[in-house]
């Protein structure tokens, strides 16, 4: 088992950067297969990976472009290996097409996205948060998104972990949303032993040969997978499909088929989605934030408290599946979301469609020179006392 | 009374039978033909991967009983390479058509000869988009009608075999749906060698190309194979072009050696 390899798990504390950081939760996590395409800021994973290749038997391959790149993981991840790729946005737009063939599969693999600005080539070294709703929407069709925003090296190393257990357990593809600033930024992190990293395994069909249905799901309506080669003999299609695996193209197939797909995710948003909340008890200002500016919003609410202002902060570990249950319950009580974003306004537009017009919302939108910088926020938290 | 089965049953899924293939197409003589390689083959046929794009050859995995699978337009190849990487024990065979293989997938067909990633790929070239209602390929020859070059195709197209064979693959062969026995034994062939290995099949489509340029229906088709081709092993891939109803070169082409990716990479982990 992978798990045991003692050199996957490099348990100590360590300088990495949030790309190294990454490659050396993906290789913790089990992870034995990697494919990119060279993009910056993602090379630090790439990197890191190769060299740690030799030690645990990992396979990684530089695809011809991001399209093949996700297509093989999907492939890699169908012969039994955990498979991720890493990217950044132009890549991100790339792989749309096998993100939504991953979805219908239901094939697990992590996808880690260095988020720099956008549209098109955009600045390559800046990071940004523009890639949200990308994420969220970027394939075609109906689907729902397992999303995780880590704001430091320690968190790229877990979260990455989370991200292929979560892949696993969901059977979809994860992403983990990073960005410029947390490949690059060296800080310690602590890799635990391997007996205390969490291991969520695939779950496998172990039925007769003949036996194995492709998509018949369990009650958690994730249907149990098996690997090519272990003789099941079993087809699948990206077409819309029963449960042997076939196209049967009609509405009701697409009910069961797709919308299966869709709840599979819905009804476990309580399990999936994760906030950490700080100072919010008693805030009258909450605000929103995730991934790198995250912790310049930690930062305001240890300044601002100071001056005895009520500010906390509410911040989204995975951003998507969104938690709308939280922020509504939250909306009725304080008066004022501060949203700061390396956008023009993404999450923002998420936290109103919570809000149901509850509390008043302000908009931050963050430059790359600022990121660290907690004035702006606290501008606006000024703005509102007077 | 005894249920009698056909020996080809064994790799076909019967339960999908009747197939979507239209009357005269050639695509189902691949089928038989990749059937009977597999057969001869004698390979443990637990460990083969069938993968296949998009499009009407796009649903030859549909029909095979192997681990088989129905992928995006274009990608088959890398799917399968992403198979065979993560465990090299497996067989992975690529049946796709020309559209699918040499326009929307023509960069990973190149880069998969290059890395010499050890796959088969069967491609039935049929000279048009059939699934979508009979559009200009990258393979129509010039002068040829189809729905979206209606006063024909001005456009030059790719010889596939010097394509692959310019980008490294160690096998290539060429034969018409005619040619079942010779192309049954090219897939076998195909099947052993290490490597990437590349069989082209010219295929009628009867309902499309044949009827919009008023050269009959699938038997006519066939005739014309049986008249115009020409078989010459050992031709060079820079006289494989193909003409509008002018002679068709067939026959294998190239076979030699080079490292597989698996080797090399192995050789660079020292193991």
């Amino acid at each position: 088992m992978v798990k045991t390899n003692p050199k996957a798990v490099l348990t100590g504390t360590h300088k990495l950067n949030g790309g190294q950081a990454c490659a050396e939760g993906a290789l913790a996590a089990g992870c034995r297969f990697l494919s990119a395409y060279p993009i910056s800021p993602s090379i630090g994973v790439i990197k890191r990976y190769t060299e740690r290749a030799k030690d645990v038997d990992a396979v990684f391959i530089q695809m011809e472009d991001e399209i093949s790149v996700l297509s093989a993981v999907l492939g890699a991840s169908w012969a039994g290996k955990r498979a991720m790729t890493v990217t950044s946005g132009p890549g991100l737009s790339l792989m749309m097409e096998h993100l939504g063939l991953g979805v219908m599969l239901e094939t697990p693999c992590v996808i880690v996205d260095f988020q720099r600005r956008g549209p098109s080539e955009g600045i390559p070294n800046a990071p940004s948060s523009g890639d949200i709703m990308q994420a969220r929407w970027g394939s075609h069709g109906d689907y729902e998104i397992i999303a995780f925003c880590p704001n430091s090296a320690q968190e790229m190393f877990s979260l990455t972990i989370d991200a292929f257990n979560m892949s696993e357990k969901y059977r979809t593809p994860v992403l983990v949303l990073s960005d410029e600033f947390l490949a690059k930024k060296v800080e310690q992190v602590i890799i635990p032993k391997a007996s205390e990293i969490e291991f969520i395994p695939r779950k496998h069909f172990t039925g007769a040969k003949n036996k194995y249905l492709p998509f018949d799901f369990d009650k958690d309506l994730v249907p149990p997978m098996v690997n090519a080669g272990e003789g099941y003999k079993f087809h699948i299609t990206g077409l819309t499909h029963d449960k042997r695996g076939y196209p049967v193209m009609n509405e009701q197939t697409q009910e069961w088929n797709v919308h299966r797909l869709v709840r599979k995710i819905r009804n476990e948003v309580d399990n999936i989605t994760k906030v950490e909340e700080n100072q919010i008890a008693d805030a009258d200002i909450a605000i929103l934030s995730y991934g790198s500016l995250s912790r310049t919003a930690n930062k305001v609410v240890e300044k601002v408290r100071k001056e005895g202002k009520k500010v906390g902060n509410l911040r989204l570990i995975t951003v998507w599946p969104f938690p709308d249950k939280r922020i509504r319950e939250l909306s009725k009580k304080i008066k004022t979301f501060i949203v700061p974003e390396m956008n023009y306004g993404q999450v923002y537009l998420e936290v109103q469609r919570c809000n149901y017009g509850n509390a008043e919302i302000k908009f931050i939108e963050y430059k790359n020179k600022d990121l660290q910088n907690p004035e702006p926020i606290v501008d606006v938290i000024k703005d509102l006392a007077k | 009374m005894k249920e009698i089965k056909h020996p080809m049953d064994f790799y076909l899924r019967m339960d999908r039978i009747p197939h979507i293939w239209c009357p005269g197409c050639g695509i189902g003589l691949v089928a038989s033909a990749f059937v009977a390689a597999m057969e001869k083959a004698k390979l443990d046929e637990e460990k083969v991967s069938v993968v296949s794009g998009i499009g009407c050859t796009g649903r030859f995995a549909g029909y095979i009983k192997l681990d088989s699978f129905h992928t995006t337009h274009g990608r088959a190849i890398p799917f399968a390479t992403g198979l065979k990487l993560a465990n090299p024990e497996l067989k992975v065979v690529v049946v796709s058509g020309d559209g699918d293989l040499v326009s929307i997938g023509g960069n990973h067909l190149i880069h998969a000869a290059r890395r010499n990633i050890d796959m088969t790929v069967v491609c039935v070239n049929n000279f048009i988009y059939a699934m979508t209602g009979g559009q200009v390929a990258p393979t129509t020859p010039l002068t040829a009608y189809t729905t979206t070059s209606p006063y024909g195709n001005f456009e030059p197209p790719s010889n596939i075999p010097q394509i692959v064979e310019a980008a490294g693959a160690v096998y290539v062969a060429r034969w018409t749906a005619l040619h079942i026995r010779r192309l049954t034994n090219s897939i076998y062939e195909a099947l052993n060698k290490p490597g990437f290995s590349f069989v082209e099949v010219i295929s009628p489509c009867a309902q499309y190309y044949s009827r919009i340029n008023r050269l009959g229906d699938g038997l006519d088709m066939m005739k014309f194979y049986h008249e115009n081709s020409v078989i010459k092993h050992g031709e060079s891939t820079d006289n494989l072009h193909i003409d509008y109803q002018k002679e068709i070169i067939v026959g294998k082409f190239v076979d030699r050696e080079r490292p597989t990716y698996i080797e090399s990479y192995k050789k660079w982990l020292g193991k």
